[in-house]
């Protein structure tokens, strides 16, 4: 076999060679043309009129008129002006005039990174495709009346399913809250029943009764704990209903809020007290006495994470842990407060009071936008992470549209109608889902285009694995966003402090409780041979009393005697100028 | 015999030139010998060399002026040059003039002057030199990023020669592979082409070698084709497969024997002698004797499983193969082996029933085995059969391949969704097979039919899949009866909504009046700004028309006593004063005037002794009647916070703009977070970084001038990305 392989070879080669030839290469051009075959002499006509045309391609080339392609996209590939815009952070700072090399280099370097960073930020923006839903209605048909039923029976069956009742009705009116990934949801009734569910597969976690009224249910920084305001402590239990802490320090507990990047669990009470207990460390970071009473409303701004709290006398106010007074005192309603809630962007609150109004303020100016007359006023507000108000009056819930616009709303969005009185409201992040607590259980509503459709997987992913969730618990933990920054404006970090440096002294001396540029008093030594008599110490401290005092004078003479002796010097010169003579420059 | 004399005496010359020299060789030795015994008593002495000079006394050791008493004047020298014809005129004038002039030499500088002129003029130079590194020390400076060890050689593989470029020879063992390798005149230095083949490169014109390279790659690929096509074959897992091209082997290597026997009988025999070796090794050995565990293990087996029978069978035949005595075949030695094997118990050769329509593998089992039979039963054509008998069955094989793969195809042109069930019941049965092909053979033609079952479900499924889902889906979303009746509870009221009932009350609200009272607080722009009134679709059920009024009035009579507004106003006003510094009263009563009890300082004192602070900046919310915004500064922020400004920047707002891109991953993409935190320097593990050297400098300051150029590029190429 082996022999016969290289003739077979060599036959068909030399068959190949005949029939096909090598590819033409650009230097071989000349020798084909000088080995010219009789055969093909024939063509050769045709060769060179194939010739001529690339001659004048070339000549052309030559002149100037490029033929190559152009590409009709060069450059880079353009951003849209609105992109770019979302992405933009402050204004662009210009070189001024006069300056420096140093300084010329240092802002010309950070503008082009800036730049590059905007850039790519909209560049990558492409990479959110999801797009939020809407209900739209028929000719003449109100969205508001289409019912929960027809919306699960027209939605696909995993939308569709979104829309449940939990008959719930011994334990009394629910509260609720849902995680920050927006896959798990906590019940607690007022009598007691706590459950947390992961509520798209309606896998029951955990159910209890803690055997006590429970005022609220919040989740902590993962569905792994969770937090419960009872009759008298706060307590901590795990997602198996596990007590792992009873909180004394936190009793009374009415309304309670999670600050996710501060791991901050703040609390306000029914004797006016607002807490807040630092989750990772477990340790109460701040208690302010609010001296507004009862505080059982309560809401959390996620642009600052400042606390509002709203009271019976119509004001809502503003906390941060560092301050001991509110920051921001409103007057919004002539009644009592019943509500509010805050947006994503913490530009806008909307609040409703005793005197059934609801109210849209923007928060960055303090001031009111519009104001609505609600029936029934409401009792529960919350605002969807794409800005959908759902206003709970009575036994009705209602979703408005645009109500973070300038203009007022005329009527709702939506509207569904439930058993018993609605006592927690809450929109499931990264869904088109509204949790309704009330007094016959739980109802999820489904409500289009209320969640926002792209999320951001590193921080909540609804959709990540036990192991990412660790991995996520450990880098938050990290990245953990001390109290001390909580402000009214949470870009103060950025800016330099321009204290005078006494101000910023007394600030010192005040948090660490004593002066550390002071000095010490003078302490005599103790000497032997008698000279350590009350009396030679007497001498010796008043050698050195009022030292700085005694060097202040002393300076301040010196200065004087200076002084006068210039002056005095002044004066002989013009003394001397005047009575000069001819004759004295012959004195000697 | 003149030769030999002559020959002779030129030895005896030769040899009294020897003993002359040994002669004097021996006088040498004899100094020598003095020498050094002289040489042992005192040390060496210095040699003297004398020299003549004329003077009184004539030291055998050195010149000296001793014997004059004085030292020699110039006079003395000059009065000898006056005298000497030969000395110039000019001398003698520089002479005398120089006897003439009283002046002494000055002092040489001390020690510290000199010292400090020396430094002067080496700083001056030292710093000549080195203000040639400025430039690059200034770069360095404002790089943004250094890169060390800074003559990095270029990533990546490096050719042979240049690795060895640098390499001498050491060890005796790279010597010795040197010398060979220089010997066979092999290349060192450039192995791209031995002298060798350049030569025979050389010696053929270019066609040819075209010729020869083509034919070369030719080969070159052939033998690529047939590496993956065996290695093709060698990967498909079924055995039948390889036994019938074993099979097929061995018929083709028959063919080829029996034609070397015509043509190559040498060869053949060869061949022969192999088979022979093959046989007795096989007879040896108990190889393919039923006596192994394996063998022993299907023996218990065999009773019930064929396959396990037939395995049997096929070894034994192998063995009956092999220790078959090679001769020229011959017809009754056919006979013999046809008896061996109908020594195998009949059931062994028994046809199976049809066991699946589907699987290939199990048809052409079945065609095997009624080839069997046919060869059987016609013995006379077997010889001849049997030889097609396995290129039959390749044939067959491949034809049956093509036409599944049609019929795949068409499958997949007439549903898609088909094929995916298809194929999974397929993978299902060939998993059943693997798992009970050796036990319940016979059991499975019931589950092919089972399988076919399933095809045909899997046909039908479309719509019945459909109405299970919907099943499951209603089982999902409607959660029993209770449920269904409380949804239609729900969903009833619906309809009896009135939309227009709420306006009146609106009408009602709006008309409310509008403020109590005067205040500084503009009210209407704080409570009572115009309420829009909603229209609900359905009214709240908990609350009446009269119960509304009812909790109205109550409201009001509830909250009649505290005045909302007002305290407002007061806290604010508070506030403000709290911020507002206090005025201080310098007032001394009893100064100036008479004091005492009931008497206050007079007006004029009052005016002239209290000092007004300035005024603070304007609040916050000076504008804003319905807001208090406290003034506290947050300290807390401050710790954090940059104090002072950093060095190029000449205002905060400078500095601020500077820094408000953050440059964290939350903010940015990963690319510029990498470049925003990249390393000021990078420094390559285990590398030595060595002081830079001006040659050195100079292609720093070139390549750094290329990289700014790179830099942008880089970024260019990073946005193309995103076109």
């Amino acid at each position: 076999m082996a022999a016969l392989v290289p003739e077979v070879l060599t036959s068909t080669h030399v068959e190949k060679m005949n029939k096909k030839k090598p590819p033409k290469r650009y230097w071989e051009e000349t020798e084909n043309t000088d080995q010219r075959r009789p055969e093909e002499e024939q063509g050769t006509a045709v060769q060179n009129q194939n010739k001529s045309t690339v001659k004048e391609r070339s000549l052309k080339r030559k002149n100037g008129e490029s033929l190559e392609k152009k590409d009709p996209f060069s450059g880079e590939a353009p951003i849209p002006h609105k992109q770019l815009q979302k992405f933009q952070r402050g204004e662009k700072y210009k070189v001024p005039a006069g300056a420096r090399q140093r300084l010329k280099e240092a802002i010309i370097s950070s503008e082009a990174m800036s730049e590059l960073a905007q850039k790519q930020a909209a560049r990558y923006d492409l990479l959110l495709p999801e797009d939020a839903g809407f209900l739209e209605g028929d000719e003449d048909e109100d969205t508001n009346t289409i019912s929960q039923d027809d919306i699960a029976d027209a939605a696909d069956i995993t939308s569709g399913s979104k829309y449940f009742n939990l008959h719930l009705s011994q334990f009394g009116p629910y509260r609720l809250d849902y995680g920050r990934t927006g896959r798990h949801l906590l019940v607690g009734g007022k009598k007691g029943h706590v459950a947390c569910i992961d509520w798209q597969s309606k896998d029951l976690m955990c159910e209890m009764n803690v055997m006590e009224t429970v005022n609220d249910v919040k989740w902590l920084h993962t569905e792994a704990m969770f937090a419960v305001a009872q009759k008298r402590w706060l307590y901590i239990y795990d997602s198996k209903g596990l007590e792992l802490h009873c909180v004394k320090k936190f009793n009374d507990v009415l309304r309670m809020q999670f600050l996710p990047y501060h791991f901050l669990l703040a609390t306000a009470s029914a004797t006016g007290f607002l807490q807040y207990l630092d989750v990772s460390v477990g340790k109460e970071i701040a208690a302010i006495c609010t001296k507004m009473g009862r505080l059982d409303v309560m809401s959390q701004n996620p642009h600052n994470a400042v606390i509002h709290l709203g009271h019976p006398n119509g004001t809502i106010s503003l906390w941060s842990p560092n301050q001991k007074e509110p920051l921001v005192k409103i007057l919004c309603h002539r009644g009592a407060v019943r509500s509010l809630t805050v947006d994503k962007t913490g530009t806008y609150m909307v609040t409703s009071g005793l005197d059934r109004k609801l109210k849209v303020y923007d928060i960055r100016a303090f001031k009111p936008l519009h104001s609505c007359f609600l029936p029934a006023g409401a009792s529960c507000l919350s605002l969807s992470q794409r800005g959908l108000l759902s206003a709970a009056t009575g036994d009705i819930v209602q979703v408005y549209q645009n109500v973070l616009g300038s203009s007022p709303v005329s009527k709702p969005y939506m509207a569904h109608r439930l058993q018993g009185q609605i006592w927690g409201l809450a929109y499931c992040p990264f869904e088109d889902v509204l949790g309704i607590g009330h007094g016959e259980g739980f109802t999820s509503m489904i409500v289009p285009g209320a969640g926002e459709p792209n999320f951001d997987a590193l921080d909540t992913n609804p959709f990540r694995s036990s192991k990412q969730r660790q991995e996520w618990e450990v880098k938050a933990l990290l990245e953990k966003v001390q109290p001390e920054l909580i402000g009214l404006d949470p870009g103060q970090l950025s800016k330099v402090d321009q204290a005078s440096f006494e101000q910023r002294h007394k600030e010192h001396v005040e948090a660490l409780g004593f002066d550390p540029l002071a000095k010490d008093k003078f302490k005599p030594k103790t000497k032997k041979k008698g000279r350590s008599s009350a009396g030679a110490i007497e001498k010796r401290k008043r050698k050195v009393a009022h030292e700085d005092q005694r060097d202040k004078i002393r300076q301040t003479v010196q200065e004087r005697t200076e002084r006068d002796k210039e002056q005095k010097e002044k004066s002989n010169e013009k003394k001397n100028l005047g009575n000069k003579s001819t004759l004295d420059r012959f004195r000697k | 015999m003149a030769a030999d004399e002559e020959e002779l005496s030129i030895n005896e010359q030769a040899i009294s030139a020897s003993e002359e020299e040994e002669g004097s060789d021996d006088e040498r030795k004899h100094k020598k010998l003095l020498e050094a015994i002289s040489s042992m008593g005192s040390r060496k002495r210095k040699k003297q060399n004398e020299r003549s000079e004329a003077s009184v006394q004539v030291s055998e050791f050195f010149v000296n002026a001793e014997g004059t008493g004085e030292k020699v004047n110039l006079s003395d020298l000059l009065g000898t040059v006056e005298k000497t014809s030969g000395a110039s005129n000019k001398t003698k004038k520089q002479l005398r003039n120089l006897q003439s002039s009283k002046e002494t030499l000055e002092l040489p500088l001390n020690k510290q002057q000199t010292e400090k002129i020396q430094r002067g003029i080496a700083y001056e130079k030292t710093a000549a030199e080195v203000s040639c590194w400025r430039n690059i020390i200034l770069q360095n400076q404002k790089a943004e990023q250094m890169v060390f060890p800074l003559n990095q050689e270029s990533s990546g593989p490096k050719r042979v020669e240049q690795v060895v470029a640098g390499w001498k020879v050491q060890t005796p063992l790279e010597q010795e592979i040197f010398r060979l390798l220089h010997i066979n005149s092999q290349p060192v230095d450039d192995p791209v082409l031995t002298p060798v083949e350049e030569q025979s490169l050389k010696a053929m014109s270019l066609e040819e070698a075209k010729i020869r390279r083509a034919e070369l790659q030719k080969a070159r690929a052939l033998q690529s084709y047939y590496e993956a096509k065996a290695k093709r074959e060698k990967k498909i897992k079924s055995k039948k497969y390889h036994r019938v091209q074993k099979k097929a082997k061995c018929k083709d290597f028959l063919k080829q024997f029996d034609e070397m026997v015509k043509t190559n009988p040498e060869g053949a025999l060869e061949e022969l002698k192999k088979m022979e070796l093959s046989r007795m090794e096989e007879r040896m050995s108990l190889k393919h004797q039923n006596s192994g565990k394996w063998a022993k293990s299907k023996a218990i087996m065999a009773k019930y499983d064929d396959s396990a029978r037939k395995a049997m069978q096929e070894q034994l035949q192998m063995n009956k193969d092999l220790t078959q005595k090679i001769v020229v075949p011959s017809d009754d030695e056919h006979e013999s082996n046809e008896e061996g094997l109908e020594t195998i118990p009949d059931f062994v050769n028994d046809s199976e029933p049809v066991i699946d329509s589907v699987n290939p593998w199990m048809r052409g089992q079945l065609t095997h085995e009624e080839s069997e039979v046919s060869c059987v039963t016609t013995e006379d054509v077997q010889t001849a059969e049997e030889e097609n008998e396995e290129e039959e069955l390749v044939g067959e094989f491949e034809r049956k391949r093509k036409l599944r793969q049609v019929v795949e195809e068409d499958v997949v042109e007439v549903s898609d969704k088909e094929e995916g069930d298809d194929d999974d019941e397929e993978e299902e049965e060939e998993e059943d097979v693997s798992e009970f092909n050796t036990l319940f053979r016979l059991m499975r033609s019931e589950k092919t039919l089972e399988g076919s079952n399933q095809t045909r479900e899997g046909l039908n499924t479309p719509g019945q899949e459909d109405e299970d889902g919907f099943l499951n889906e209603g089982q999902i979303r409607v959660r029993n009866i209770e449920d269904l009746e409380v949804l239609g509870e729900v969903v009833d009221p619906q309809p009896i909504a009135e939309p227009s009932l709420p306006q009146a009350v609106a009408v009602e609200a709006t008309s409310e009046p509008p403020n109590k009272k005067k205040r500084e607080i503009d009210l209407k722009e704080v409570l009572t700004k115009e309420a829009k009134a909603v229209k609900v679709p359905f009214l709240p059920t908990v609350v009446d028309e009269e119960e509304r009024d009812e909790q109205i009035s109550i409201i009001k009579e509830a909250f009649a006593g505290d005045d909302v507004i007002s305290d407002f106003i007061k806290d604010k006003s508070k506030r403000e004063a709290a911020g507002r510094p206090e005025v201080v009263d310098l007032t001394l009563p009893g100064w100036g005037e008479w004091g005492g009890v009931g008497l206050k300082p007079s007006r004029w004192k009052r005016k002239r002794f209290r000092i007004k602070m300035a005024p603070p900046p304007p609040r916050q919310d000076q504008k804003l009647p319905d807001v208090i915004i406290s003034e506290n500064r947050n300290a807390s922020v401050a710790s954090h916070q940059v104090s002072q400004l950093p060095f190029p920047f000449q205002n905060t707002a400078q500095f601020e703009s500077s820094i408000r891109t953050p440059i964290g991953p939350t903010w940015n993409t990963q690319s510029v977070v990498k470049n925003m935190t990249k390393p000021k320097v990078i420094t390559k593990m285990g590398a030595i970084i060595e002081p830079m050297d001006a040659f050195l400098a100079v292609l720093v300051l070139g390549a750094n001038h290329r990289n700014k150029s790179k830099l942008s590029i880089a970024f260019s190429s990073h946005s193309l990305r995103f076109k």
